[in-house]
């Protein structure tokens, strides 16, 4: 893509220099320190209150740090915003807002619109582009409130990709959706990933992590470990992530799914 | 002509509130315009205090700066002392609505300024505030102030229109984009303050709570889209206006109060009669919602869900 032309300089995408959070002076991050490669599909992992969503939240610029600093492509994130796209969780908005399925994808578009610009012609068929690619193309004129579960998270992606950005973050985009949406999400990320895009993604389903990433960054508080697939997602380094909680954590996983799989069929 | 004007007067007011009420009522934030209504008294006390005079620009702009401490307190509580939000705005509001209610017994008690008139307002008396401009009859105040604020208010929203729209929806999307998100939230409780103390002087603090709930509620049980909600509000307040002059002309009683007896009555038939999800579609829409697909919305907590098949 026109990707490589655009970086320019060989920064890479995503550098988070000794990155400290605090909530009301508890830790949630504590000194984390890493730098991603270009192109790379990367999954966030980590128990409960590990910190993924926050450390995502503080790379977007939505929660301050108390010390530390990110870059994207070596410059601060303020001069770089229309270069990234952030897919929320999907329970951090109101599904019965009143707009159309069309109106939320548009609203990807709102980044590279002046203020008092309205998104135009071109802006509407980014957007219906971006449904297709998703499969909801037909329900772009369908109101939110209509939709179920993976239909709006595949809203949501949508929306990311009408942004039209080089880093995608996306904060548990797997989350109890259909066996439909699912394979459609990982579809996108391979295209994402093929056209050189970097896809960061908190993810917390351990079982699938290392059939759908190629880069995976744990997280406990700390950085445990962050790297290839391969050398990085191995028993040792997950003990160090979750510790004893492992083995209790598989068992709760397998249920998980098999709860989220009676979900799933509900949902179809 | 007194009609007219008294009319008028209400109309320009619920419009005005309709339009801001939408955001608040979608922000899940109606009562913020109960908090500020209250709470601008000491802005509007302290305005009057130091000009010695009824004179409304001075009184708005206190009032407006007081609004915007409102909504920064309530967030700074909520942040720092860890309370919920309605908390921390019941806090906030009666205090300071306290302190006005002391500042103008302390002070202002042998002057014109009447805590009643605050509360409850007195539309009736319109016609006879009229503004001389270079010593013009240029008709009531209210009207030219109400009117002025209707129209800031639509500038506000359609200019911002986008920037409104994905604030109230989705506040991390627009944080991430570098939507100037605190422009557009203080802007909109800004236009929120102004709305409401233009409001009040004619159909007092409490009235001015239910023009900013009631005809937003109203749209938001017949539509789901954003533009057709602002327009439905927006008609909403000025057919409860109108119906609520004319109830209390017949059953000769306070306009303000019928003109809120109104909305709610207007609420109460949306309410029952809405063909998107009015009690009695649900009612016949029983046997539909046995579909799998609305059952499993039920589930998740979507009970708006239609009954057209998802797929």
């Amino acid at each position: 893509m026109t990707h490589a032309s655009k970086t320019g300089a060989s920064a890479p995408p995503v550098e988070v220099h000794d990155l400290t959070v605090s909530y009301q002076n508890k830790p949630v991050l504590w000194d984390v320190d890493f730098t991603l490669p270009e192109g790379t599909l990367t999954a966030i992992v980590g128990p409960n209150g590990a910190g993924k969503s926050t450390l995502i939240k503080v790379i977007m610029g939505l929660i301050e740090p108390v010390s530390g600093h990110a870059l994207i492509y070596g410059k601060p994130l303020q001069q770089m915003r229309k270069r990234i796209a952030y897919v929320p969780q999907r329970e951090s908005v109101d599904w019965n807002f009143p707009v159309s399925v069309l109106d939320v994808v548009l609203m990807g578009r709102y980044a590279h619109l002046k203020m008092f610009r309205r998104p135009g012609r071109r802006d509407r068929e980014l957007a219906l582009q971006a449904l297709e690619k998703v499969g909801m193309a037909a329900y772009s004129d369908r109101q939110i409130a209509q939709l179920s579960g993976g239909q709006q998270q595949r809203v949501f992606l949508a929306r990311a990709l009408a942004q039209d950005a080089d880093i995608y973050f996306m904060d548990e985009p797997f989350a109890g959706v259909d066996a439909s949406t699912e394979e459609h999400i990982l579809q996108l990320l391979r295209e994402l990933r093929s056209a050189g895009r970097t896809v960061i993604v908190v993810h917390h389903d351990l079982q699938t992590v290392s059939d759908y990433f190629d880069w995976v960054l744990m997280l406990n508080l700390r950085l445990v470990a962050i790297g290839p697939m391969e050398t990085t997602f191995t028993k040792e380094n997950l003990q160090k992530a979750y510790g004893g909680r492992l083995n209790i954590l598989t068992q709760v996983i397998e249920l998980s799914r098999r709860e989220n799989f009676v979900r799933e069929t509900e949902h179809d | 002509m007194t009609t007219f004007w008294i009319i008028l007067t209400a109309c320009l007011a619920s419009a005005a509130c309709a339009l801001v009420g939408t955001y608040l009522v979608l922000r899940k934030q109606a009562m913020l315009g109960d908090a500020i209504s209250h709470a601008v008294l000491p802005g509007i006390a302290i305005a009057f205090l130091l000009t010695a005079s009824r004179n409304t620009f001075p009184m708005l702009l206190g009032a407006g700066a007081f609004g915007l401490l409102t909504v920064y307190l309530t967030e700074k509580l909520q942040e720092r002392g860890r309370l919920m939000n309605d908390a921390s705005m019941g806090i906030v509001f009666t205090t300071l609505f306290a302190i006005g209610v002391i500042i103008i017994t302390l002070f202002a008690s042998s002057v014109d300024l009447d805590h009643e008139c605050i509360l409850f307002g007195e539309i009736a008396y319109v016609p006879w505030d009229i503004w001389f401009f270079a010593g013009m009859n240029m008709g009531p105040r209210p009207v030219w102030i109400l009117g002025l604020v209707l129209v800031i208010n639509l500038i506000f929203i359609l200019g911002c229109y986008k920037e409104l729209k994905i604030y109230a929806f989705d506040r991390q999307l627009a944080v991430s984009m570098g939507i100037p998100v605190a422009f557009i939230h203080y802007g909109l409780m800004g236009t929120v303050s102004f709305s409401t103390i233009a409001s009040f002087e004619s159909v007092g603090a409490i009235l001015v709570v239910a023009l900013i709930v009631v005809p937003p509620a109203t749209a938001y049980l017949l539509t789901r889209r954003l533009s057709v909600m602002l327009v439905l509000a927006v008609a909403f307040g000025v057919l409860s206006s109108l119906s609520g002059y004319y109830l209390a002309y017949i059953t000769n009683t306070s306009i303000a109060g019928a003109i809120a007896v109104m909305a709610g009555i207007f609420f109460a038939l949306a309410l029952f009669f809405s063909p998107l999800d009015g009690v009695f579609i649900r009612r016949n829409r029983k046997v539909t919602l046995e579909a799998p697909e609305a059952v499993a919305g039920m589930a998740a907590g979507k009970n708006r869900e239609d009954s057209i098949p998802l797929t």
